[in-house]
């Protein structure tokens, strides 16, 4: 969206380096570090203020209730890095849950259901992923024009009517956790895709090359990256990871309406955001990702217990929304008011603008 | 991308016949040019099918249902020219709506002007927030306002708690803005686009608004071409949020029952679809406010359209979307075929 003033070049070397820690003062610095102390607080936090925070139930529940954003965060997270956004996740989550409600409706089997749930999470992001890449069109258009489209065909697809009778050996999903444990099965699965992106992302050249792409795609492009195959891929990534968070969501709520997910692009924008990663694409770290989980679901969650209105806990995540995008500038925006300053002093109106925000 | 901005290199001197080539050239630089065809061959259609559909009290609907999408979608307009979004139009909407509308309630006898300026203010403060932000702070507009977003919301939501303003609080005047007309036509609609003519001939006539065009073309290029970006953004943010907030009052005329969910779930999303499907570039530096707002006629006349034609309620969405893709995938197309027109005739002129 913005121009790339903080995107200088020094800031781009700078882009995480994966796993390799280096020196640890410059660590301490990092985002995602001040974001764990923020998480260990929200933790204590509710701790102090309420005596249910760690029992099972309520980890359960917490897990159950942002499962799904956090599943949703891993491919956006990817397609923020590498420079794109894609605002239809919650769409694509709707369209496949009417997908399931309806063919389920119609007494297919499961697994036929599934299989189709899969393509349609296909087909969606491929349609996004060509447009942006073998088109060309800017990928926030596009996916706010497949955002309308995708929960307009949950509209066509299920009208008013709900569908709720889905068999108990899938709505469990919602009471119970994995293996007996109150880890909610929402939860193990982003676990285990968190560690499966991680591994991507850090240490793969496919997962190096969506950072170099992010930083600069014609770099990329003439270092042999195949940035538009890389960024169509991500695209039907995240169509297939939404159309599963769909399922999930379905099944836990034991209801296929055409409003389910409905807004929740956003949110799933904002955790990743929160977690570090650069809008601007070629930063940002799944560590970090799996931070704004933490701190989205903590936050959203303590304030449920502490019988505060919970639908404002909407405040503390934009707050810390603006702080993550502050704080990682303060140098520079220290360095741009003390010039700014000593402008002023000099009183040299004659003088350009030219250094002010640019290095 | 940039059609509007600058006029393009013309050829220095054209041969005879080329008045006749001049005009469709001119018709075809009129970014707006393909939406309107879209609007009247979708109306044409329409009422040929159904000649209820242009029919005065259904054109008046419509117009009064766009009219708060439009209006707002000039302040986004003028945040999206410099190549910056504002997402929290929405919340602030909601937000204004609530508390200008509840004014009523509180202050017995206010004027209905200043609730609207109320409104405005409160559109401001949120605005300038906003602008403050992007401009000072440098930071990326769209993390800077969909955080307002969810802050606004929030405040909203403790602000607002369990209550509403009912119908019956309001005064009959304020009720009566949806409905009241002239000659057939809305006050409401007319009022709308007088504030987005204004902003067009702002926009294209003062040195200010086309700087704005500048520096969404440009950001370095207008820094270095010594134009006060920050000062330009912070503005265009503020009018944005202002704008936003009159749309709140609005809404509150025509709604009547106003609680959180005033401006609905996606107002921002809409807005900035309408501003795009107007021919607005969404990476800033060319569009206009007449474009944004017949885009978002154009998205207003669908909805009630499939309406008339019996089509269900539930393809809107899906057609909207679809239009979107269509309207941004055309306009990359016809710039693309645009600039290989323009690159070969200077060739062959041997400038």
């Amino acid at each position: 969206m913005e121009p790339d003033r903080d995107m200088s070049l020094a800031a781009t070397v700078d882009a995480p380096p994966g796993w390799r820690s280096r020196i640890p003062a410059r660590n301490m610095l990092r985002w995602e570090t001040g974001l764990a102390v923020v998480v260990v607080a929200i933790g204590v936090l509710g701790v102090t203020t309420s005596s249910e925070f760690l029992t099972g139930t309520n980890l359960f529940n917490l897990g159950l209730q942002s499962g799904e954003i956090a599943i949703m965060a891993l491919p956006m997270a990817l397609i923020i890095i590498s420079g794109e956004i894609d605002l239809s996740v919650a769409s694509i989550m709707g369209m496949a849950s009417a997908v399931l409600g309806y063919l389920f409706g119609k007494g297919w089997p499961m697994p036929a259901v599934f299989v189709v749930v899969l393509l349609v999470g296909i087909l969606a992001g491929a349609i996004n992923g060509l447009l942006v890449t073998r088109v060309g069109l800017p990928s926030l258009a596009v996916t706010i024009g497949t955002l309308g489209l995708y929960r307009g065909v949950a509209n066509i697809i299920l009208g008013p009517n709900t569908i709720s009778n889905f068999p108990t050996a899938y709505t469990n999903i919602g009471v119970n956790g994995v293996f007996g444990t109150n880890l909610s099965f929402s939860a193990a699965i982003f676990i285990v895709l968190a560690v499966i992106f991680g591994v991507v992302l850090h240490f793969t050249p496919a997962g190096r090359s969506i950072y170099a792409m992010g930083a600069s795609p014609e770099a990329a492009t003439f270092a042999g990256i195949r940035v538009k195959r890389i960024k169509t891929l991500l695209y039907i990534t995240s169509g297939v990871i939404c159309s599963l968070a769909g399922v999930l969501l379905t099944f836990r709520l034991s209801t296929a309406v055409n409003t389910n997910g409905l807004g929740l692009e956003l949110d799933v924008v904002a955790v990743v955001l929160l977690g570090g990663v650069s809008i601007f694409g070629g930063k940002g770290t799944i560590a970090g990702v799996v931070l704004g989980v933490l701190a989205f679901a903590g936050i959203s969650n303590a304030l449920l217990l502490t019988n505060f209105n919970q639908e404002a806990a909407s405040i503390p995540v934009g707050i810390l929304l603006l702080i993550s995008v502050f704080v990682p500038n303060m140098a520079q925006l220290t360095r741009r008011l003390r010039d700014a300053i000593a402008r002023r002093s000099r009183s040299a109106p004659s003088a350009p603008a030219i250094g002010a925000g640019h290095d | 991308m940039s059609t509007t901005l600058a006029p393009p290199r013309e050829p220095p001197e054209a041969p005879a016949d080329v008045s006749s080539r001049r005009l469709t050239e001119r018709v075809f630089r009129i970014r707006e040019s393909g939406i309107i065809a879209v609007l009247a061959l979708f109306v044409l259609i329409t009422a040929i099918i159904q000649p209820r559909f242009v029919s005065s009290s259904n054109i008046q609907f419509i117009l009064v249902n766009t009219a708060v999408y439009a209006l707002v979608a000039l302040g986004e307009t003028m945040v999206i020219i410099t190549r910056n979004v504002d997402l929290s139009v929405q919340s602030v909407l909601a937000l204004s709506a609530y508390l200008s509308a509840g004014l009523f309630g509180h202050v017995h006898g206010i004027p209905i002007p200043v609730v609207f300026l109320v409104g405005f203010g409160i559109g401001v403060v949120f605005g300038a927030a906003n602008g403050l932000m992007v401009s000072l702070g440098r930071v990326p507009s769209l993390v800077v306002t969909l955080a307002t977003l969810y802050i606004i919301q929030g405040i909203d939501i403790l602000i607002v708690g369990g209550n509403e303003v009912v119908a019956s609080s309001l005064p009959a005047g304020f009720v009566a803005i949806p409905n009241a007309t002239v000659f057939g036509i809305p006050w409401e609609a007319i009022g709308v686009a007088a504030a987005i003519g204004v902003g067009a001939y702002y926009l294209r006539s003062f040195r200010s608004g086309r700087e704005l065009y500048a520096i969404g073309s440009n950001p370095e290029g207008a820094q270095l071409a010594g134009i006060p970006v920050a000062k330009r953004v912070f503005v265009a943010f503020t009018l944005c949020g202002g704008i936003a907030g009159l749309g709140g009052v609005l809404w509150a005329a025509e709604y009547q029952t106003i609680n959180t969910s005033a401006g609905g779930n996606n107002f921002s999303l809409i807005v900035i679809a309408s501003v795009v499907v107007g021919g607005v570039a969404i990476f800033g530096g060319s569009g206009t406010p007449v474009g944004a707002a017949i885009g978002a006629l154009l998205l207003g006349t669908i909805n009630v359209a499939l309406d008339v034609l019996g089509i269900s309620d539930f393809w809107d969405q899906a057609i909207a979307g679809f239009l979107l893709l269509v309207a941004i995938t055309l306009d990359r197309l016809i710039s693309l075929r645009l600039a290989a027109a323009l690159r070969k005739r200077s060739a062959r002129d041997g400038t």
